[in-house]
C-alpha cells in the first residue's frame, strides 16, 4: 500500500489552526531553516483513512489470540484507557505547582504503595519507561550500593544462560562484566555452577523466577541466601510476575531488588512497541539510592529520564489493581497457570515439551525432533498460525532450547479460545506431515509473504526517498 | 471485583480436573511452602468498573487544569488535532506488541518507517531509529553512541535542559565515563572554554538547540570548532521549532535527538513521552533500539521489517551498546499523524506562532518597570526575565486559570508561549501583573 | 602457505612476514547470509586467538578469533560495503592484511583442516 507521502499533493492541509493574533516575528536568517521540510501535505481525510488502512493490517491482543511467550499478553481494559485520556490527567504540567497536582501525586504514591505491597519491596520508583529501562536502574540501585560502601571490587553480575538478553545488555550499560552460568537439565539454577561462580567481585545475581522456560525454581532460597552469603545482592527480573503474584512475592524469597513491567502483567497495552512503565521496587536498605528518595543529595541523585516516568501508563495500571483488588490479583496469575497448564496438556500428545512437568503461566515446546522428522521447523509452525489468524509464539527462545516455540496464553482466554487454538496446532502439526511444503511457505493468506530479511540488512532502505532529496 | 478472566468457575474446575488437579495449589507444588504467602494480600478489595471510574474520576479532581499553560521548561503544551487523538486509540495499534512478526504487523511496522521518514525530513538527517523512552534517555544514548577506545569523555553545555543533563550524568556514572559541563556565558554555551575543554579524548559535544532558556545556540559555529577536534556532534532540538529552524544536518551535527512530546503528545504529568534519534549514515550502526527496514517479500511486493538487529541487546547481550528493547511506537505513531495532520505549513505556522507570541508576551512584560530579561539573544518560545514580585504574579494568575512560567528563584521566570495561547490571555498577564506591581 | 584454526579462520602466509586472515569456507557456510562486517583498524595489534572482527548475520552475530599475532596494515574495505563477498567466495574475501605475522601453535594446514571437518 502506498506510504503516507505518495498521498501528498502540494498545497493540500487540514484546517487546525487559527491566523496569528500577534505581529508575526521573523527568526533571524542565521538560525533559519533552509532545506525542505517533505512533511506530508495532505487533507484529514487522507489521513484517516490511511491509518485506518494501516491499522487493518495490524494485530492486537484485543482483536485476537496473542500467546506471545514471555510478552504476558493479556486483555487491555478499555476502561483504563477512558480514565487515563482524563483531562485532570492528561493536562496537567510536570513542573506545575504542588498543590495543583495533588490527584497524580496520590495516584503516583498509591500505585507504589500496592506494587510494593505485591512484590513485599519497601519502595519503589515509577521512573523507568520499560523492563529494559528497569534493570538499568535497579543495576545502578546495585551499583551504587557497592560504590557507597567502597565496595569497588565488585564488578560481576552473575546471569544464567537462559535469561532474556537484555539482562547482559543492562550489566554492561552499568559498567559490570557479566557471568553466565549454565543451567541444570531441569532448566533452573545449576546450584554449583553458582556456587563456584560466586566470589568477593560479584555484585548480584539477575534472576527470572519462574524462569524463562517457564519453571518456579525450588531451590529459590538457597539461590538468594548463597548470593547474600557472597556479599552480593539479588535482582528479580519482574518479566514473569503474572504467574505468581498474590502467591509468592519476591521479596519473601530474598529478592533485593525487583522491576516490574506494568505493560505485561497489569494489562496496560504495549502500543506496538512502546510506551510501558517499568517500575523498580528495592528492600528498603536501597531506598536511599531511588530517584525518588528525599534524603539523597541532588547532586548524585539517580535519573534515568526526565520528571517522574509513563504516569499516564500507571494510571493505566492502578486502574488495573484496583479492579483486581487483593483476590483477583491472586486469581489472575492462578489463571493464568491453569490456563497455560491446559494449553500444555491439550498439545503433549503431538508436540514435545521442553520440559514435561507442571509449568507456570507459559510453557516452552521443543520441535527440534519434529523438524527432523518433517523438515519444519518452529518458523514455519509459527507463520502457519498467522494464516489461522492467531499470532504466533516466541520463536528461538530460550536459547538453551532448540526450535523453541514459547507460548503464554494468559488469564485472559477463555477455556473455548484455548481449545481452539489446540486444535489449530494440531492441524498444523497434520499438516506438517501431509504437505510441509505448505508450513515451509507460509503465511500465505497474510498482507505479505515472508519478507527478505537479508535484503534489509544488507542494503538498509529505512526512509522514503524524496525527490528533492540531497 | 473484576478480573477479566472469561472461564466460568465450572469451566476452571474442569480444566483443572482434566489436569488430574483439584485445586489450584497443585499448580505450584514446587513454591516452597516457607515462602508461599500465607495470606491475602493487603491491598484493597476489587471493585466494579463503575466504582474504580467513580475513585478515579475523584483523584482526577484534586487536580487542577489550566485555560492558559505558559510554562515549558521541557514539556509544552501545544494544540493536539482531535485525529490525532483518536488514531492511536485504534486497537490494533495499542494493543499489539513489538512488531516481531512482519506478516501480522505490517500496519505498525509502515508507520514507524513514515515516522523515521519523517524524523529525518525534520532534522535533516539520513537516519532515524523508531524511537526511544524520552529526550533525555536518547541524549545519554547518543552520548554512548560516540564513544570509542580512544575517545571516553562527553562534554555536554551547561545551558542543557537539568533533568536531560542528570539523565546523561547518571548514564555515565553507570559506565563509568568521564561528562564535563561545558560552562554558559551570557546565556548560551562559552565557546572559548569549549575550546579549552576539547582534547583527543573528548568523544561527543551535546548542544541543547534552543538550550533551556530559549535562546538559539551558535550550533555551527560550536560544532565547527569540535569537528576540527575530532569530536562528534550531537544536537538536542525542539521538533517545532525544526519547522523552521537551521537543522541539525545544516549545522554540521553528526547526531540529532529531542523530545517528541510537542509532536502532538498532552503533557500528561511528564509521560509517556517519545525520544528521537536521528544519524548521519555514517553512524546508522551505531544507533540503539528498533530500526524498520523497506524490502521485498517472497512474492516480490514491498515489505517492512525491524531489520539491523544485529546491534541490539537480543543478539549482542553484554556486548550490545544499549539495552533498549522496545520504543515508543505509540508515541512515534502519535508524532506521525501529528506531523501529517499539521503538514508542512501547520508545522510551520505552529513554530512561527508560538514564537511570535512569545515575543509578544516578552515586549508586553519588558514594557513594565523594573522587568529585564536575564539574556540579550534570539530566542524561540522561551525566555527568561526578572521581575520583581514574581511569586505573587504567578499565584494571581493560577487563581485566574493561567499556569504562568517556571519560577527558577531570585524572581526570575522562564515563561513559554505556544500556538495556544491568545493574545487576550497575554494580555491578561500584562494587566494582572500591573496589578501586582501596584499593590 | 595457508593454514586454518579450529575457530574456522584461515591465514595465508609470505614470505616477507605479511598474511591475511579471512574465515574458512565452513564458517561461512555455517554463518548464513552475512548482512556486515566489523573489522579493526589499521595500526590495531592482533592477537592469536583473540577476538578481532565479528560478523552479523540477521539473526546472530559471531565473533571472529585471529590465527595468527600482528600488525594491521589494511582492511579489506570492500567487505564492509559488501558483506556477501564472503558467502560468494569465503577464501577470496581477505578481512586483514597484517604485518610481522607470528601464526598460532595449533593451526592446520588444508588437508588437517579437512580431515578435521570430517570430524564435526
Amino acid at each position: 500500500m502506498k506510504l503516507i507521502f505518495e498521498h501528498s499533493i502540494h498545497g493540500k492541509a487540514c484546517d487546525i489552526l487559527p491566523s496569528s493574533d500577534v505581529p508575526a516575528v521573523e527568526l533571524p536568517a542565521k538560525f533559519a531553516r533552509s532545506s525542505a521540510l517533505n512533511l506530508p501535505e495532505v487533507a484529514e481525510i487522507d489521513v484517516s483513512r490511511h491509518y485506518t488502512a494501516l491499522s487493518k493490517r495490524a494485530h492486537g491482543v484485543n482483536c485476537g489470540f496473542y500467546p506471545l511467550g514471555s510478552c504476558t499478553m493479556k486483555y487491555n481494559p478499555r476502561i483504563d484507557e477512558q480514565i487515563a485520556a482524563l483531562p485532570q490527567f492528561t493536562e496537567i504540567h510536570p513542573l506545575a505547582p504542588r498543590e495543583y497536582t495533588r490527584g497524580c501525586d496520590e495516584a503516583i504514591a498509591l500505585c507504589k504503595s500496592l506494587l510494593c505491597e505485591i512484590t513485599g519491596m519497601d519502595a519503589m520508583t515509577l521512573q523507568p519507561a520499560a523492563g529494559a529501562h528497569g534493570e538499568f536502574m535497579g543495576l545502578l540501585l546495585i551499583k551504587s550500593y557497592h560504590t557507597e560502601r567502597k565496595d569497588f571490587r565488585r564488578t560481576k553480575i552473575i546471569v544464567p544462560d537462559s535469561a532474556h538478553g537484555t539482562n547482559p545488555a543492562s550489566a554492561a550499560m552499568c559498567g559490570f562484566t557479566t557471568v553466565s552460568i549454565p543451567s541444570a537439565p531441569d532448566g533452573c539454577v545449576d546450584i554449583e555452577a553458582l556456587k563456584s561462580a560466586l566470589s568477593d567481585e560479584v555484585a548480584g545475581l539477575m534472576l527470572t523466577n519462574p524462569n524463562t522456560v517457564g519453571l518456579f525454581d525450588k531451590q529459590i532460597i538457597e539461590i538468594t541466601r548463597l548470593v547474600h552469603e557472597a556479599g552480593g545482592l539479588v535482582y528479580y527480573d519482574g518479566a514473569n510476575l503474572n504467574a505468581i503474584m498474590g502467591v509468592v512475592r519476591p521479596g519473601d524469597m530474598g529478592f533485593d531488588v525487583v522491576h516490574l513491567n506494568l505493560h505485561k502483567t497489569f494489562a496496560t497495552p504495549h502500543g506496538g512497541g512502546g510506551p510501558g512503565s517499568g517500575p523498580v521496587g528495592c528492600k528498603a536498605f536501597l531506598a536511599p539510592y531511588l530517584p525518588d528518595s528525599v534524603v539523597r543529595n541532588p547532586e548524585t541523585k539517580l535519573q534515568i529520564r526526565s520528571f517522574y516516568g509513563n504516569f499516564l501508563v500507571v494510571i493505566k495500571a492502578l486502574c488495573y489493581i484496583l479492579t483486581l483488588g487483593a483476590e483477583g490479583i491472586r486469581e489472575a496469575a492462578q489463571n493464568a497457570v491453569l490456563n497455560a497448564n491446559y494449553l500444555m496438556h491439550l498439545l503433549k500428545d503431538s508436540f514435545t515439551p521442553a520440559y514435561d512437568t507442571v509449568c507456570m503461566h507459559e510453557f516452552v515446546l521443543t520441535l527440534e525432533d519434529f523438524k527432523h522428522e518433517t523438515g519444519v521447523s518452529a518458523l514455519d509452525v509459527a507463520k502457519t498460525m498467522i494464516d489461522f489468524g492467531i499470532h504466533p509464539p516466541t520463536m528461538y527462545f530460550p536459547l538453551i532450547v532448540h526450535e523453541a516455540l514459547m507460548l503464554e496464553p494468559t488469564e485472559t482466554e477463555s477455556k473455548e479460545t484455548l481449545e481452539e487454538a489446540a486444535k489449530v496446532l494440531k492441524r498444523i502439526y497434520a499438516m506438517a506431515h501431509s504437505e510441509p511444503e505448505t508450513l515451509k511457505s507460509a503465511p500465505h493468506n497474510a498482507p505479505i509473504g515472508r519478507p527478505d530479511e537479508v535484503l534489509a540488512a544488507r542494503q538498509p532502505v529505512l526512509k522514503y526517498g524524496f525527490e528533492n532529496d540531497r | 471485583m473484576g478480573s477479566y478472566i472469561p472461564s466460568t468457575p465450572s469451566q476452571r474446575r474442569e480444566m483443572l480436573e482434566k489436569l488430574g488437579m483439584s485445586s489450584y495449589s497443585d499448580l505450584y507444588r514446587d513454591v516452597p511452602s516457607s515462602v508461599l504467602l500465607n495470606r491475602p494480600l493487603n491491598l484493597p478489595q476489587g471493585r466494579s468498573e463503575l466504582e474504580v471510574q467513580r475513585q478515579m474520576q475523584q483523584l482526577a479532581q484534586k487536580n487542577r487544569v489550566f485555560q492558559t499553560v505558559l510554562r515549558g521548561a521541557g514539556a509544552y503544551d501545544h494544540y493536539i488535532p482531535a485525529i490525532v487523538k483518536t488514531i492511536p486509540q485504534k486497537e490494533e495499534f495499542l494493543t499489539a506488541y513489538t512488531p516481531y512478526q512482519a506478516e501480522m504487523s505490517q500496519g505498525i511496522l509502515q508507520s514507524i518507517f513514515e515516522y523515521q521518514t519523517m524524523i529525518c525530513s525534520l532534522t535533516g538527517m539520513d537516519v532515524s531509529n523508531a524511537s526511544v523512552y524520552d529526550g533525555a534517555s536518547a541524549a545519554a544514548e547518543a552520548l554512548a553512541m560516540c564513544r570509542d577506545r580512544k575517545r571516553t569523555v562527553s562534554l555536554v553545555s551547561a545551558t542543557t535542559h537539568p533533568d536531560v543533563l542528570k539523565t546523561m550524568q547518571t548514564y555515565c556514572f553507570a559506565s563509568n565515563h568521564e561528562l564535563i559541563l561545558v560552562p554558559e556565558k551570557d546565556g548560551k554555551t562559552d565557546i572559548e572554554a569549549l575550546n579549552k575543554l576539547l582534547s583527543d579524548s573528548v568523544s561527543a559535544l551535546y548542544i541543547q538547540q534552543p538550550n533551556f532558556y530559549g535562546i538559539f545556540e551558535d550550533c555551527s559555529e560550536l560544532f565547527e570548532i569540535a569537528h576540527a577536534n575530532g569530536t562528534l556532534c550531537i544536537m538536542g532540538c525542539n521538533p517545532i521549532a525544526l519547522a523552521i529552524m537551521k537543522t541539525p544536518a545544516e549545522c554540521g551535527a553528526d547526531i540529532a535527538t529531542g523530545e517528541g512530546q510537542p509532536l502532538g503528545m498532552p503533557l500528561s504529568y511528564g509521560g509517556p513521552y517519545l525520544g528521537f534519534m536521528a544519524a548521519t549514515s555514517k553512524h546508522m550502526r551505531k544507533l540503539p533500539g528498533r530500526i524498520v527496514g523497506k524490502t521485498l517479500d517472497n512474492q516480490g511486493n514491498t515489505a517492512y521489517v525491524l531489520t539491523l538487529q544485529a546491534r541490539e541487546q537480543h543478539i549482542r547481550r553484554e556486548k550490545a551498546s544499549s539495552n533498549i528493547c522496545s520504543n515508543q511506537a505509540l508515541c512515534a505513531l502519535t508524532a506521525a499523524v501529528y506531523m501529517s495532520t499539521m503538514g508542512e505549513a501547520g508545522m510551520r505556522e505552529a513554530a512561527l506562532q508560538s514564537m511570535s507570541k512569545a515575543h509578544y508576551l516578552k515586549e508586553k512584560l519588558c514594557a513594565l518597570p523594573n522587568v529585564k530579561p536575564v539574556f540579550d539573544a534570539p530566542f524561540f518560545h522561551e525566555f527568561l526575565l526578572e521581575m520583581p514580585k514574581s511569586r505573587e504574579l504567578l499565584s494571581r494568575l493560577e487563581n485566574e486559570g493561567i499556569l504562568g512560567g517556571l519560577p527558577t528563584g531570585c524572581d526570575k521566570i522562564l515563561w513559554c508561549a505556544t500556538e495556544k495561547a491568545s493574545r487576550e490571555a497575554l494580555d491578561r498577564v500584562v494587566e494582572i501583573y500591573k496589578e501586582v506591581l501596584t499593590a | 602457505m595457508l593454514y586454518y584454526a579450529k575457530s574456522h579462520e584461515w591465514v595465508s602466509v609470505e614470505a616477507d612476514g605479511t598474511a591475511t586472515i579471512g574465515v574458512s569456507e565452513y564458517a561461512q557456510k555455517e554463518l548464513g547470509d552475512l548482512v556486515f562486517v566489523n573489522l579493526p583498524l589499521v595500526g590495531d595489534s592482533l592477537v592469536s586467538g583473540e577476538v578481532f572482527a565479528d560478523v552479523e548475520s540477521v539473526k546472530a552475530v559471531s565473533d571472529v578469533y585471529s590465527p595468527a599475532t600482528g600488525e594491521v596494515v589494511e582492511i579489506n574495505e570492500a567487505l564492509l560495503d559488501n558483506p556477501a563477498l564472503i558467502n560468494e567466495s569465503a577464501l577470496e574475501a581477505w578481512f586483514v592484511r597484517i604485518e610481522n605475522a607470528v601464526i598460532g601453535d595449533d593451526l592446520m594446514t588444508q588437508e588437517e583442516y579437512d580431515e578435521y571437518l570430517s570430524t564435526l
